[in-house]
């Protein structure tokens, strides 16, 4: 069993909780995830590491309520337990020799491009930091970024916060204006991460992308989160578990992805109902 | 009484019942059945059934014992050798092996000795509530990679002689392959966790969740105080075709559909992990696995299911039981077939159609056997022009695995060959002292007693060098 330690809402969707796991939070880094069950008969869901605290035995996590395992989860209070809790998995990007980098976030995957902005920031890169949101009330994490940016521009598509339009657009301005960046990341939604390859194409800029596929084990043995990518002209496939979760996002096949996301969307939407109906006749 | 020149038949569930439940489909021997079977055993000088058992089961001995009532005896002499009665009983491939060499097999049918064996764990287990006896600790810690068959069997051989075993394991339950790959009707989980059980019971320490080359190292666990370290991590990444059409919504590998069916129980009436169930299913492939994945989609309510295999039923891997149960429930064999291409939906006018994307039919192209391959079996050639299509609705490749990377490339010094397998000297011996491996991460996807075969001889080496004694393993 893996204590909360802390629980805490980032918005009205997305919490962020501290879970108890001293040996996976003494090895996690920028880009790994894990594999978690909230109880006995429980889903296994992927989520991305956001933060470790090796002193104290933590990691961060952060997620949206978007699914009956999700739900469940934020169900759970500080003090209480989850049933499993694995990792680090999938390898951690590779941030080595990069002198200045643009992270871009969507959504809550900026909980995820979070870490990767700090691990850069903390070794010195100059670290340029997009976050975008449908709207203010959904924004999050906008202080840590900050201070683990050099620059850093919000973005809401509604235009109630910062910049009005999505984070394709400041990125755009900037390598149109010359800026030079070593390598964007990108981490966020799939339609986002395949408009920020399109926007950076021109430029020659390389683009690395967080992939998010479904997941069983997540160590390389059930091959549900394979991806196609092309690589010298030949189509390959690649497990987003084990050889990800960040790909070079010129190779990846944004549309399969997509695609294969939605493969349990009637059986997903089903269950969140069903739970959230068991919560309300808990209330 | 004069002999009887069959085996006692096994009884089953009815086909037409069975293909619509999950419960176990041979039901066991009787005490009748099992002692009359047990007394078929000629007791022969030579004992050549031993020599057919990868983990050397003293057959004669225990047969003896059933044959004149002592069901604990025949338990006790096949647990010194094997750690997992219950389960070798149910899915070794007997007929392939141990029979195999029955002399009682050159002129009649052979002594039924899995059954038999099957019928004295289940007994044990159904009828012994006492807990084995705990060895005296013998001051060694030894740390085993992976609660499959090879891991479960080493740590169950060095517990017995007093080892500190820790037994990793990457997923939330202990079982490996048999908790996510074999089906609750041919191995019911509940009989793995009751012999994980009894080897927890001998001491063994079985830690869940924690996975070796990411959460800890092979180096590490030297760091930790343990002498040796056995790798019995499974096979691994599943193989595809390489064909188009891979990657539509319905395309499964046969560890995803079995690993969601039977780890995360999607078979269930209300699962929490989902999976597509019923229309027309697919599986590419002849093995075990194949079988296995086919008779799964059928009791999830497929209303057809086929196994897809290039080669003819002669070369069909899958053991011969499990092909006549496959066929008695209704399976329909597609031999000399091969798979070309995965046809999905497309609606051209709307690309948001809920439907786009996934699995609609599969084309295939039949094939004929050619000239015998380096390993001598009949390669099989696409006849030209013979490509036709079926309709289906999922697709499951079944057609082994590769090697997992995660260990080979956290560990420095740990030689691997071509395909990715762990190479190993005849103890058992990695390239890396003291790391000693087995089981399909030596030797790609095998069986289940060839794998605790690998963790027994392990088990012996690594009892040999840290005793000291320097026997030859």
């Amino acid at each position: 069993m893996y204590q909360i330690i802390r629980k805490r809402e980032l918005n009205a969707s997305v919490t962020e909780m501290d879970i108890l796991a001293p040996l996976v939070a003494r090895k996690a880094k920028a880009g790994q995830f894990i594999i978690l069950r909230v109880d006995e008969e429980g889903e296994r869901i992927p989520l991305t590491i956001a933060g470790a605290d090796p002193e104290e035995g933590t990691v961060k996590i952060i997620f949206q309520l978007v699914g009956a395992t999700t739900i469940a989860l934020n169900a759970k209070k500080e003090g209480e337990s989850i049933e499993d809790f694995t990792g680090p998995l999938g390898t951690p990007t590779p941030i080595e020799g990069k002198k200045k980098v643009c992270v871009i976030g969507g959504g809550v995957g900026c909980a995820i491009a979070m870490p990767v902005a700090k691990a850069f920031h903390d070794q010195g890169t100059e670290v340029t930091s997009i976050i975008g949101f449908r709207n203010k009330d959904i924004l999050i994490l906008e202080e840590e970024f900050r201070s683990f940016s050099d620059k850093l521009i919000v973005t809401t598509d509604d235009g109630s916060y910062g910049f009005h339009g999505n984070v394709t657009v400041p990125l755009k301005e900037m390598l149109e204006n010359g800026e030079q960046f070593d390598e964007i990341l990108t981490i966020g939604p799939l339609i986002m991460m395949k408009f920020v390859v399109e926007t950076a194409r021109p430029f020659n800029v390389p683009v690395s992308v967080s992939m998010n596929p479904i997941m069983i084990d997540g160590t390389g043995m059930c091959g549900g989160c394979r991806l196609s990518l092309t690589q010298d002209g030949k189509r390959v496939t690649k497990f987003a578990c084990v050889d990800g979760p960040d790909f070079n996002g010129y190779e990846v096949d944004f549309d399969e992805a997509m695609s294969r996301n939605r493969m349990y969307v009637n059986f997903e939407s089903i269950k969140r109902e069903e739970t959230c109906n068991l919560l309300k006749e808990a209330q | 009484m004069a002999l009887d020149p069959k085996k006692h038949e096994m009884p089953t569930q009815e086909p037409a019942v069975r293909a619509h439940n999950f419960n176990e489909v041979a039901l066991g021997y009787t005490l009748e059945i099992a002692t009359a079977e047990a007394s078929r055993c000629l007791n022969c000088k030579n004992r050549p059934c031993v020599s057919g058992c990868p983990v050397n089961i003293h057959i004669p001995e225990f047969l003896k014992e059933v044959k004149e009532g002592n069901l604990e005896g025949a338990y006790k002499i096949i647990t010194e050798t094997s750690s997992l009665p219950a389960v070798c009983g149910r899915v070794c491939p007997q007929e392939s092996q141990c029979e195999s060499k029955c002399t009682l097999g050159i002129k009649f049918e052979p002594v039924g000795i899995g059954r038999v064996e099957r019928f004295v764990a289940d007994y044990h287990n159904a009828n012994v509530t006492t807990a084995p006896e705990k060895p005296e600790p013998n001051g060694h810690k030894v740390a085993i990679v992976g609660s499959g068959p090879s891991g479960l069997t080493c740590a169950g051989d060095l517990a017995k002689k007093g080892y500190q075993v820790t037994v990793y394991e990457a997923l939330h339950k202990a079982g490996g392959v048999l908790v996510y790959g074999i089906p609750e009707f041919r191995l019911p989980k509940s009989i793995v966790a009751r012999e994980v059980e009894t080897l927890k019971q001998l001491g063994v320490d079985v830690e869940t969740n924690i996975v070796i080359g990411k959460t800890l190292t092979v180096d590490e666990l030297f760091d930790m105080g343990y002498e040796a370290v056995f790798i019995g991590s499974g096979a691994g990444l599943p193989n595809f075709m390489n064909i188009p059409g891979e990657a539509l919504k319905g395309v499964y590998s046969a560890n995803e559909f079995l690993t969601r069916s039977n780890l995360m129980k999607s078979y269930l009436d209300d699962p929490v992990t989902p999976i597509m169930k019923g229309g027309k299913v697919a599986v590419v492939g002849g093995g075990n696995v194949a079988m296995d994945a086919a008779r799964t989609a059928l009791r999830l309510g497929a209303e057809k299911v086929y196994i897809v295999y290039r080669r003819s039923m002669e070369e069909l891997p899958a053991r011969k039981e499990e092909v006549e149960h496959a066929q008695e429930e209704g399976i329909e064999f597609l031999l000399l077939h091969n798979p070309t291409e995965i046809l999905g939906y497309q609606n051209p006018d709307n690309p948001r159609d809920e439907r786009n994307g996934f699995v609609t039919g599969m084309k295939c192209i039949k094939m004929e056997l050619g000239e015998p391959d380096e390993k001598g079996r009949r390669r099989p050639i696409p006849i030209e022009g013979s490509e036709f299509t079926i309709d289906v609705d999922t697709v499951i490749m079944a057609i082994g695995t590769s090697p997992n990377p995660l260990i080979k490339n956290t560990t420095d010094g740990l030689e691997v060959n071509k395909r990715g397998g762990i190479i190993v000297n005849e103890d058992g011996l990695t390239s890396r002292n003291g790391v000693y491996a087995g089981g399909d991460a030596v030797t790609g996807a095998a069986t289940v007693i060839s794998a605790m075969g690998a963790g027994k001889l392990a088990a012996k080496s690594i009892d040999s060098w840290l005793s000291g004694t320097g026997e030859e393993a």
